[in-house]
């Protein structure tokens, strides 16, 4: 019953969503304000109405009603109620579901904070979301519906959810990941409202900035998260592997990240607004080519679920569509008129410029190293690309990214005095360079790309330090004048150094692992990267829905003292009879210690890999910092005070422009 | 030349030459990366390249893993039904590899004719199983179905 009331709650939210992109874009067309006025209850209404569909699965797999087949391929009686829960979302119909839960809510929020928005806009970015949600509901009611029920016989119990998704970072990486890939939809939106409407100003980019960074800073957590839970649970230590998938959520993210910084310069300066349009099209394009890649199971993944042609083919049309659609509006409507606004080749426009191209070609880079397997398939041949190929490109593209950015930090906008950035240059290095030679040194060993790694990474906090520095002089000494600069600026501060952090973190954790798979037995001991590892015992564990081996392994460092004691184990889950590595992690902030158990070997001895993880932690601190630097960006004052103020002359461009130093400044980020 | 158009110019000549500096290390870094995937048959007619970064796919036959007592070493041949080929890898195996099991190596064929494996990758879970392994497991059956 419950599942019937869900499906339906589903189809009224898909009827909702028709007569959301119908009547307020109607509306906006002819001018009908009363049209125009019903986007924001249609806009609430869609919402509940999923909302509803997607509380309706939760009970169906709280209660164990494995008479709906997707709870009963997904969940079983012996679940821990939590692992039910997150079952919702554990499989293909369910995590759409929460796609289109996030994509409403998105929308609802878009309806419920724009009250300083014409009538009109909101209308056209409504009806352009509901169009996106349309497409999406429309997927999951004829592909893939999550309420089909197994009549009129049903089994007694469920197949269980897969172990490696039983798991607390899979239970808030998928929410936080499609939290960012939708989010990306409202800066599409904008982009295609503004388009619409002809009125391509500054003024969309500043409505639209807030979110999009509200969604960057959700997928920056969302890829950590994903990044940290490869490393743990899958047993092996690794934390990115060029994974299609991982790929297909890294290319929003870097169109995104180009596209935050593209929104600032128009918002600012009035130009770049073609660009800045494409820009969201193409990210949210990503968005979808990513969901493509997950569901069509034409690429070898981690995260592919079983594949149907059927879906594929879906996506593929909702993604033509899409591209199709709002690149033809963008050919028809995009501003012919040249923008007459100047700026130097010293400007900061210039450096976002080239912020950009670099973040596209990064984009691009992933894009062909992830279809190339595909295209080669139409010409006949199976190949696959490794991960050299896309450490070598990053390896120089970000060095270059970085450098400009340290420097482009000072830039000014429309023309920054001539001198002053290339007299940065040297203060810069002479920190950097000794920092990034000693560090190898003190690490042990040699590494080019270390040297080239702790180089950009601090020279971009030094550059970011010696801007707070400047920015924070004040009479009231500066603890006082720090705080003093807008949030904004602060947040900008946090994403720079955020980015500098994860690349320390990346840098090292490459090149300083020491990685032995040794065969132990009680007693034996292997020593890596200093420490003794003494394997004591290996006993056996029954868990709530698994059977085990569990391994107590000592830690001893050079002194003989005892670091730590890790238990690593090898699950088998009854159900499925899917077997688990369950690796013993000693966190700290310099070093991992990580122990996971191979195979059995023999009577009591194991196969087990040992290794010590220099920064690893280095990695998911960075993001956090940047995500932190994102929410903080958008906490600004301004967009509160915006909010309460009259919506100002639109045609007005650089309204905000140095009235405040901080703010303008902490605005290009 | 005014100043405007000499800027401009100078604009795009540094975006091509760096776009194009970025997609010919790109094609470069592809050339050198691209990991050509064989069956075992092809090898077993010599039809693989020696010493040479590839991926060999297939099943593994049932009784051949072989296992040194003494290290981590092991042994084990891959089948399509129409040839073998002995894999030999030193490490842990993932957590689903099994005899009589679709598998996908990645390593180099030395001379003696031996695929010496770097990385072996098995299926997630018992029911999803990566197109590029099922394609090689289809493969195989179908040659013994033929047979």
């Amino acid at each position: 019953m419950i599942a019937e009331l869900g499906h339906y709650a589903l189809i009224l939210g898909f009827c909702f969503a028709v007569l959301l992109s119908v009547i307020p874009l109607i509306g906006a067309w002819i001018g009908d304000r009363v049209w125009m006025r019903l986007s924001r209850p249609l806009a609430g209404a869609q919402f509940i109405l999923v909302l509803g569909a997607f509380c309706a699965l939760g009970a169906n797999f709280l209660m164990d009603d494995f008479s709906v087949r997707y709870v009963a391929g997904n969940s079983n009686s012996l679940l821990p109620w939590y692992y039910k829960l997150s079952a919702v979302w554990g499989g293909h119909e369910g995590s759409l579901l929460l796609w289109a839960l996030i994509l409403t809510g998105w929308t609802a929020a878009v309806a419920k904070f724009s009250k300083s928005l014409p009538l009109d806009m909101v209308a056209r970015v409504l009806g352009v979301m509901g169009l996106v949600n349309i497409g999406f509901m429309l997927f999951i009611l004829v592909t893939s519906n999550p309420f089909l029920r197994y009549l009129p016989s049903s089994p007694q119990d469920g197949a269980d959810l897969n172990p490696l998704l039983q798991d607390f970072g899979l239970i808030v990486h998928p929410p936080m990941l499609y939290m960012g890939y939708v989010g990306f939809s409202v800066a599409f939106a904008f982009a295609v409202a503004a388009l619409l409407g002809g009125r391509l100003d500054a003024a969309w980019a500043r409505w639209s900035r807030p979110w999009t960074t509200v969604a960057w800073s959700f997928q920056t957590i969302g890829i950590a998260l994903g990044s940290w839970w490869a490393y743990y649970e899958l047993g092996w230590g690794g934390w990115w592997f060029w994974d299609p998938v991982e790929n297909a959520s890294l290319m929003p993210w870097l169109a995104g990240t180009a596209l935050m910084h593209s929104l600032a310069v128009t918002e600012k300066r009035g130009v770049f607004k073609s660009w800045t349009v494409l820009l969201a099209i193409f990210t949210f394009s990503l968005s979808l080519l990513g969901t493509f890649l997950v569901r069509s199971g034409i690429l070898t993944s981690v995260h592919a679920f079983a594949s149907d042609p059927e879906r594929g083919r879906f996506v593929l049309g909702l993604l033509a569509v899409t591209i199709g659609g709002s690149l033809l509006l963008y050919a028809l409507r995009a501003p012919v008129v040249k923008s007459r606004i100047g700026f130097s080749e010293r400007s900061r426009e210039i450096f976002l410029l080239l912020n950009n191209i670099l973040l596209v070609v990064a984009t691009l880079t992933v894009l062909g190293g992830t279809l190339f397997p595909l295209i080669a398939e139409f010409a006949g041949y199976e190949v696959s690309v490794g991960a050299p190929y896309f450490n070598l490109m990053f390896g120089f593209l970000a060095p270059i990214l970085v450098l400009i950015m340290g420097v482009g930090i000072y830039s000014h906008w429309k023309d920054t005095p001539a001198g002053t950035l290339l007299k940065k240059i040297p203060p810069l290095a002479v920190v950097s360079l000794p920092i990034a030679l000693i560090v190898p040194w003190l690490m042990g060993a040699f590494e080019w790309m270390v040297v080239v790694g702790m180089f950009i990474s601090i020279w971009l906090i030094a550059a970011t330090l010696l801007d707070v520095w400047t920015k924070s002089a004040s009479r009231n000494g500066r603890w006082k004048g720090w705080l003093k600069t807008s949030r904004s600026f602060k947040g900008m501060v946090l994403g720079h150094l955020g980015l500098a952090v994860t690349i320390i973190g990346a840098s090292l954790v490459s090149h300083y692992t020491v990685e032995k798979d040794v065969r132990m037995e009680p007693g034996s001991v292997s020593e890596v990267a200093g420490y003794q590892f003494k394997f004591v015992s290996v006993g056996h564990k029954q868990g709530p829905n698994y059977v085990g081996d569990r391994a107590e392994i000592q830690i001893l460092d050079t002194d003989g003292d005892l670091v730590s004691t890790l238990h690593p184990e090898k699950r088998r889950y009854v159900v499925t009879g899917n077997v688990m590595t369950e690796a013993g992690i000693d966190p700290g902030l310099l070093r991992d210690l990580y122990v996971s158990l191979g195979e059995p070997v023999g009577e009591q001895a194991w196969a087990v890999r040992v290794q010590y993880k220099p920064f690893v932690r280095w990695l998911w601190l960075g993001a956090i910092l940047m995500a932190w630097g994102g929410i903080l960006a958008v906490a600004d004052r301004r967009y509160r005070v915006l909010r309460k103020a009259k919506v100002r002359d639109q045609k007005e461009v650089s309204a905000t422009v140095d009235s405040v130093t901080g703010a303008a400044v902490g605005g290009a980020e | 030349m005014n100043p405007k158009r000499k800027q401009r110019l100078l604009a795009v000549t540094f975006i091509v030459v760096g776009v194009g500096a970025a997609v010919g290390l790109a094609l470069f870094a592809l050339s050198q990366n691209i990991n050509l995937f064989f069956n075992p048959s092809q090898i077993a007619a010599g039809e693989a390249p020696v010493d040479q970064r590839i991926r060999v796919g297939g099943m593994v036959v049932e009784g051949s893993v072989n296992r040194d007592p003494n290290s981590l070493a092991v042994t084990f041949n891959l089948t399509d039904y129409n040839g073998v080929v002995t894999v030999a890898y030193t490490g842990i195996l993932p957590d689903l590899f099994r005899e009589g099991q679709g598998v996908v190596t990645q390593g180099r064929l030395d001379t003696q004719g031996i695929f010496q494996a770097d990385e072996v990758l098995a299926k997630h879970d018992e029911n999803y199983m990566p197109p590029e392994i099922q394609r090689a497991v289809d493969k195989a059956k179908q040659a013994e179905a033929t047979n």
